[in-house]
């Protein structure tokens, strides 16, 4: 478990690992809190000749509130998130998405930039990112520019993010009145990993008519996925527990689930359904 | 390929070394520095074993580069009690059978002293809970959960 030999650098602004990056391509890989990457250099399933550590990069830990909108920073610890009384407050599905992703000490280096651009299939920021409909800022020596949730994660292990380009800041909206979120999982026990996690933002008026539904679903295809089906049964509609059960039944309509060792393809489509089920509810109660 | 010069502190003592960029946290304190009271267990960040405090926050020394701990304040079981003066965690584990083989306890404690940091006086779930990332294959938990427990209780009364 001794990783390949490496060079290594640590810059202290965005501006410095962009140069960096340009320079070393693609033999650069670029190291945020290392909870996926260096397990993977461990296994020599990546053998990077040159290392660019963000971990002093201090531009990019932040949390703060710019109008109707919330900013992350890519570098910030799952544990700030978890612990973040702002996101509490005004995004707390980020909060409890946090809370629940590996262990303490796994929390305590993780950074969300770093999982995102792992687009693991069975991560757990995913699904929170699709449900709250979250931008990502990244930039690089030309430029920057904005991805949508939905097109930022395009295959297992596979983003949108381009050679060059780092993943700087993730915004997301400051839930409207009258809305419930929840996130909740099944995971593989001795990992934590999600077989199946379900994130739900759900928007309900006085007289408890759905105004708004967005339901993110991890661990159970090669990438994380909006379930529109399950959207679309919600819209419009008054909600009870016999709507939400029938709209929790496509929660698996029209992908090809995952399978391995821990859950066949089967049970991870009868997980997206129930657990779908319960998303939908708690987020029911909070509203 | 280059060797990077690190300076870190531990348990209160200056050590300053160069080090191959790839040389992990767990065998830079272990095989360089000497200090082999911090285990290896799974060395895929799953079990604990190799648990020390960072900065103050608890992190799994074998998924972590000795380079990027260079600066930092890092604290291993040594640092925690001395032979015939206890720390009231190690005590705990003591008084309370929270540990047979022993092979996961230095994690296990530094992870329940991160745990009691944030919740002195912790529930049942949240002992649980802050000892997630420790596996061990000897108790069944029930021990190690009441060890917390009473170190809880030791630590608050001597604040009191």
């Amino acid at each position: 478990m001794i990783p390949a030999a490496f060079e290594y650098f640590r810059p202290t602004s965005v501006k410095e690992a962009l140069a960096l990056l340009d320079h070393y391509k693609d033999e650069a890989k670029l190291l945020a809190g290392g909870h996926s990457l260096i397990p993977l250099m461990k296994l020599r399933l990546a053998q990077p000749r040159y290392v660019i550590d963000l971990g002093r990069v201090r531009e990019l830990e932040y949390i703060r509130e710019s109008g109707d909108q919330l900013l992350i920073g890519a570098m910030t610890r799952h544990v700030a998130i978890e612990t973040s009384d702002l996101l509490r407050q005004r995004c707390p599905l980020l909060a409890e998405t946090a809370s629940v992703i590996g262990d303490a000490q796994v929390r305590n280096m993780g950074t969300i930039g770093g999982s995102l651009v792992h687009a693991d299939p069975a991560a757990d920021y995913p699904a929170a990112i699709l449900a709250l409909e979250a931008e990502m800022r990244v930039v690089s020596s030309q430029g920057e520019r904005w991805i949508r949730a939905e097109d930022f994660f395009v295959d297992m292990l596979t983003t949108s993010l381009q050679p060059g380009e780092l993943l700087v800041e993730i915004k997301v909206p400051v839930l409207p009145p009258r809305t419930g979120t929840a996130y909740v999982k099944v995971a593989q026990k001795a990992s934590g990993f999600a077989l199946c996690g379900v994130a739900v933002v759900l928007t309900i008026d006085q007289n408890g008519v759905c105004q708004h539904a967005a339901v993110g679903i991890t661990g159970v295809a090669p990438k994380a996925y909006r379930a529109r089906a399950v959207e679309h049964a919600l819209r419009g509609q008054k909600l009870d527990a016999s709507v939400t059960a029938a709209a929790s039944a496509k929660a698996a309509e029209g992908i090809d689930p995952l399978e391995d060792l821990h859950a066949s393809a089967e049970y991870r489509a009868h997980l997206a359904r129930v657990w779908c089920r319960r998303a939908l509810e708690q987020a029911r109660a909070r509203v | 390929m280059t060797r990077t010069t690190i300076e870190v502190t531990i348990n209160g003592v200056r050590y300053r070394h160069e080090v191959e960029p790839r040389l992990l946290l767990v065998h830079y304190i272990r095989d360089v520095v000497g200090l082999t009271g911090t285990h290896i267990g799974c060395e895929t960040s799953l079990c604990g074993a190799c648990t020390v405090l960072l900065n103050g926050a608890a992190v799994k020394s074998c998924t972590l580069f000795a380079v990027q701990a260079d600066g930092a304040e890092i604290t291993t079981i040594e640092g925690l009690g001395e032979e015939g003066r206890l720390h009231p965690i190690q005590e705990g584990f003591w008084m309370k059978h929270g540990l047979q083989c022993g092979y996961c306890t230095p994690g296990m404690i530094l992870a329940a002293y991160q745990l009691l940091q944030r919740y002195p006086d912790p529930t049942e779930a949240q002992i649980r809970h802050g000892i997630e990332g420790n596996l061990c294959r000897c108790t069944g938990y029930q021990h190690i959960v009441e060890a917390v427990r009473y170190a809880a209780e030791k630590l608050r009364s001597q604040k009191a």
